[in-house]
């Protein structure tokens, strides 16, 4: 008999909620973490849970994993801080307005609670940005994390559950139902789940590209702002596929600090952050909210988010029926990964989830880009 | 702003003024930068004034305003490129300046080390070198019963200054066995101005006790300082007091040189022969290469100001004396090395970073194996907050042997407008203030 039922590789975010939840299913589980679990991607995020309802597919998984997140408040400890302080869209203009209608009629038909905001109404709800906005759409059920303890307690319930972690240690291989070492030493395992975030080595064929991002944290300034703040025009950023784009997208820690992004860059792969990109990300944040140009700034960093060429995440089996795949999140690995992990274990175990599986399989890219051709 | 200079020298202490002189001297165009308004470094700034005339420092400040070396003081760097720009940060101006460089000379000096222990984050205990600081500008000390522990000889020079000042200095505490500095003593016969440096210091203390072999265990009192529980390790007492002084010798400033990409080891910044680092156009002097004293460190100034301006082999001669005083600080290392009791004097709940309020047995559960700093950091914040673990950082090293290599830019806390292209109005200074309250 194969030691373990299922061997996940890598403990980011996604990883660590799929050892969770197989382990709580009563799977014999090993995550395997070569370097420092929830230390890449995962550290780098915001933590925003927030539904995204830019697809049919991104809204039902972000809905199902943001409610997932919502039960499992009570029993996250303290360190995850989660807060639901709710997201607050800002639309610009008339034109954004519109947009506002939209997105609130397609949450509406979707069960999710918004609220329309105008003008006035706005600014009650966040005196700091500036005057002259159109108004904005607030979803109250969003929330923030701190996603490196949220990974770290999926880590430690899944091993109070018998799973091993095996740290220090690279793959080079997964294939077959075993996983090959750097140091030529073997596991072997019923299924393997490849969750290395930016990190295709195990499976080239995936086409993944990392697309970079920059982060900027404050001293702690309490009440300044009060609900995740984003611009509607971040899915435009979010969704350009080549140029690099800024987006104004602020949010409030249980810390009193402000977290501030959002960038995006592909082909850069330097850890280093550029003080062109950054200016443009923080120029576009001062445009919102005038008064953040004070505040104190104790920390910069980037981060990659896996990016699909269809924006959707990589969820499940492939043609090696003991490897599955659970990668390619972009900006939202934080708040999907819950579901991912329910997803995961359908394809494993045929428990039930309350969406359509097949959008997320890794066979669609290949198979879209065979129509395409 | 933008500046441009053949070789620019980062700190304006006796490593770096010695530097920029021989540059200087040499004919090359070159800066010095230091945060501080004034120059002299940590040793030569605070022992101004009252404290009998330091002559070395007036020759090595009078020669280096002689020489044409352009000084900018208040220029904190914040940023750096090895392949030849600085970017500081003016306060009084409220700008980010840039200066240019083909040769850069790191001269950042070393700071104190903090060892967690009951009780040292209550008010009115104090870093030895904070405190005297803080008496220098202004700080009426006069009456007030202090007691100094920790290790190093920064402890019987910063209680000399003290009492000079007017306080009343209860007790010198030096952790070290006796036996030690005995031997550190010895060895420095052949030094005998060191000797007379350490004598003079003690005679100034005069009625004053410095014991050794004895280390703090707890420092008491609710809601300010009153008093602190020592032990020799055969018995603990209580010496009651208004304020405690504490440090453990001193660590490097290596932050700017990791950023740079230069090798740090175990004792600072890795340098050649010619104080040259691993990265070819950046040299390293002083205590940010490792704890040896000001004498070393105007040798090594001396030395890597000559080499960076191409006059190498005019600076062999002072190699001997370099490595002498080099040897000096290795054996003040040994000397002053920590007991294990140092290790062990933080309790379940004593902070041990105190930004975000970190606690030794959260920082202890993040420590199994396989894990260092920077899981610790993820899971516990420690580090995390406006000193990015400056404090907390050495810390974590004695006790866990962990190494902060995450150092990013920008390496000092800056207003968000000092990041974007809006430069900050002031007048809008006072929303922030509404909004705080
Ligand atoms: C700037 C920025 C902001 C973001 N903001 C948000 C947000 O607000 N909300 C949100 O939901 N998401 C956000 N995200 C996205 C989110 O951070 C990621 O989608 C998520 O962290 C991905 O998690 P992961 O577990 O897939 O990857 P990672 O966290 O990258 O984990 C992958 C792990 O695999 C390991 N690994 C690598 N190679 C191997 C190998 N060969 N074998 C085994 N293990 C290996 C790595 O060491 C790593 O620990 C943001 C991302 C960025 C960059
Ligand atoms: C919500 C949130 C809030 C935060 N708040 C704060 C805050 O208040 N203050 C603060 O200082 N920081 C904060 N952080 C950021 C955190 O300290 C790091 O800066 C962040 O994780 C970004 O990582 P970094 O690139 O700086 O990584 P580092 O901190 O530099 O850590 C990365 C580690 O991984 C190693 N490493 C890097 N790349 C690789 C590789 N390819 N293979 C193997 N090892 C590698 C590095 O050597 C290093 O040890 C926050 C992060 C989040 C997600």
């Amino acid at each position: 008999m194969k030691p373990f039922d299922v061997v996940i590789l890598g403990a980011g975010i996604v990883g660590s909620a799929c050892a969770y939840e197989c382990a709580l299913a009563g799977m014999r589980v090993a995550v395997v973490e070569p370097a420092v679990p929830a230390g890449a991607a995962s550290a780098a995020g915001m933590g925003h849970l927030v539904v995204m309802d830019d697809s049919e597919a991104q809204l039902a998984l972000s809905h199902f994993s943001r409610e997932l997140w919502r039960e499992l408040r009570e029993a996250l400890p303290q360190t995850v801080e989660y807060e639901e302080c709710g997201t607050l869209w800002v639309a610009a203009d008339a034109e954004e307005m519109e947009e506002v209608l939209a997105k609130q009629q397609r949450y509406a038909n979707s069960g999710i609670a918004s609220e329309m905001l105008d003008e006035r109404a706005l600014l009650e709800a966040e005196p700091g940005l500036r005057h002259g906005l159109a108004g904005g759409l607030r979803v109250p059920q969003d929330g923030v994390i701190y996603p490196p303890t949220a990974a770290g307690y999926f880590l430690s319930v899944a091993q109070q559950r018998g799973a091993q972690l095996i740290q220090g240690k690279r793959p080079v291989r997964a294939a077959e139902g075993e996983v090959v070492f750097e140091d030529g030493s073997r596991l072997s395992a019923g299924w393997i789940v490849i969750a290395t975030g930016t990190d295709t080595s195990l499976c080239p064929w995936l086409k993944i590209q990392p697309r970079k991002g920059h982060l900027v944290i404050t001293d702690r300034y309490p009440g300044v702002v009060r609900h995740q703040l984003v611009e509607l025009g971040y899915l435009k950023s979010a969704h350009s596929v080549s140029t690099d784009s800024v987006a104004f997208n602020v949010q409030p820690r249980k810390t009193g600090q402000l977290l501030i992004g959002s960038s995006r860059q592909y082909g850069e792969l330097k850890r280093k952050a550029d003080p062109e990109m950054l200016r443009r990300m923080l120029d576009r944040a001062v445009e919102y909210m005038p008064s953040l140009k004070q505040l104190s700034v104790v920390r910069v960093w980037t981060g990659f988010r896996a990016a699909t060429p269809d924006k959707l995440p990589l969820i499940g089996p492939t043609p090696d029926s003991t490897v599955l795949v659970a990668m390619g999140f972009e900006g939202l690995g934080i708040t999907n990964a819950p579901g991912a992990a329910k997803l995961v274990l359908h394809h494993l175990t045929g428990a039930a989830v309350p969406m359509d599986p097949m959008a997320f399989l890794p066979s669609r890219v290949a198979r879209a880009e065979a129509v395409h051709a | 702003m933008k500046h441009s200079f053949d070789i620019v020298v980062v700190g304006a202490g006796p490593a770096g003024l010695a530097a920029a002189t021989a540059v200087a001297e040499a004919g090359r165009r070159v800066a010095v930068l230091d945060e501080n308004p004034r120059v002299g470094g940590q040793i030569w700034r605070a022992s101004l004034s009252k404290v009998a005339r330091d002559r070395s420092k007036e020759r090595a400040v009078a020669r280096f305003e002689a020489s044409g070396a352009k000084l900018f003081s208040g220029h904190q760097i914040v940023d750096g490129d090895a392949a030849g720009a600085l970017e500081s940060w003016v306060a009084a101006t409220q700008s980010l300046e840039t200066f240019s460089f083909e040769r850069l000379i790191l001269a950042t000096g070393a700071r104190e080390r903090f060892l967690p222990f009951p009780g040292w984050t209550l008010p009115g205990v104090f870093g030895a070198g904070g405190l005297q600081a803080l008496v220098r500008s202004g700080y009426d000390i006069r009456g007030k019963r202090v007691v100094v522990v920790g290790t190093g000889p920064l402890l019987l020079a910063v209680a000399a200054h003290l009492k000079q000042d007017g306080a009343r200095v209860v007790l010198v505490a030096e952790q070290a066995p006796l036996s030690q500095l005995m031997q550190f003593g010895l060895s420095l016969i052949t030094r005998p101005g060191k000797i007379v440096q350490g004598l003079s210091l003690r005679a100034q203390l005069a009625n004053a006790q410095y014991r050794t072999g004895c280390w703090p265990v707890a420092a008491l009192g609710d809601g300010t300082v009153t008093g602190v529980r020592l032990s020799d390790g055969s018995r603990t007492w209580t010496e009651a007091c208004d304020l405690l002084a504490c440090g453990f010798h001193l660590v490097p400033n290596t932050e700017l040189a990791t950023l740079l990409g230069c090798e740090v080891g175990d004792h600072g910044v890795v340098v050649d022969a010619d104080q040259q680092t691993s990265v070819a156009s950046v040299y390293c002097v002083g205590e940010t290469t490792a704890i040896a004293g000001v004498d070393a460190a105007l040798l090594q100034g001396r030395i890597a100001g000559l080499a960076a301006a191409g006059r190498a082999s005019e600076a062999r001669t002072l190699h001997m004396q370099r490595d002498a005083e080099r040897s000096f600080g290795r054996r003040m290392d040994r000397a002053f090395a920590l007991r294990k009791e140092m290790l062990t004097l933080a309790m379940p709940d004593t902070i041990v970073c105190r930004c975000e309020d970190v606690r030794f047995s959260q920082i202890s559960q993040a420590a199994a194996p396989g894990n260092g700093w920077t899981n610790a950091k993820l899971q516990t914040r420690c580090g995390m907050g406006p000193c990015q673990g400056r404090i907390c950082g050495p810390a974590l090293n004695a006790l866990f042997g962990w190494k902060n290599t995450s150092v990013r830019a920008p390496l000092f806390p800056l207003p968000i407008a000092a990041l974007c292209s809006s430069p900050l109005a002031t007048d809008d200074a006072t929303t922030l203030v509404t909004q705080e309250n």
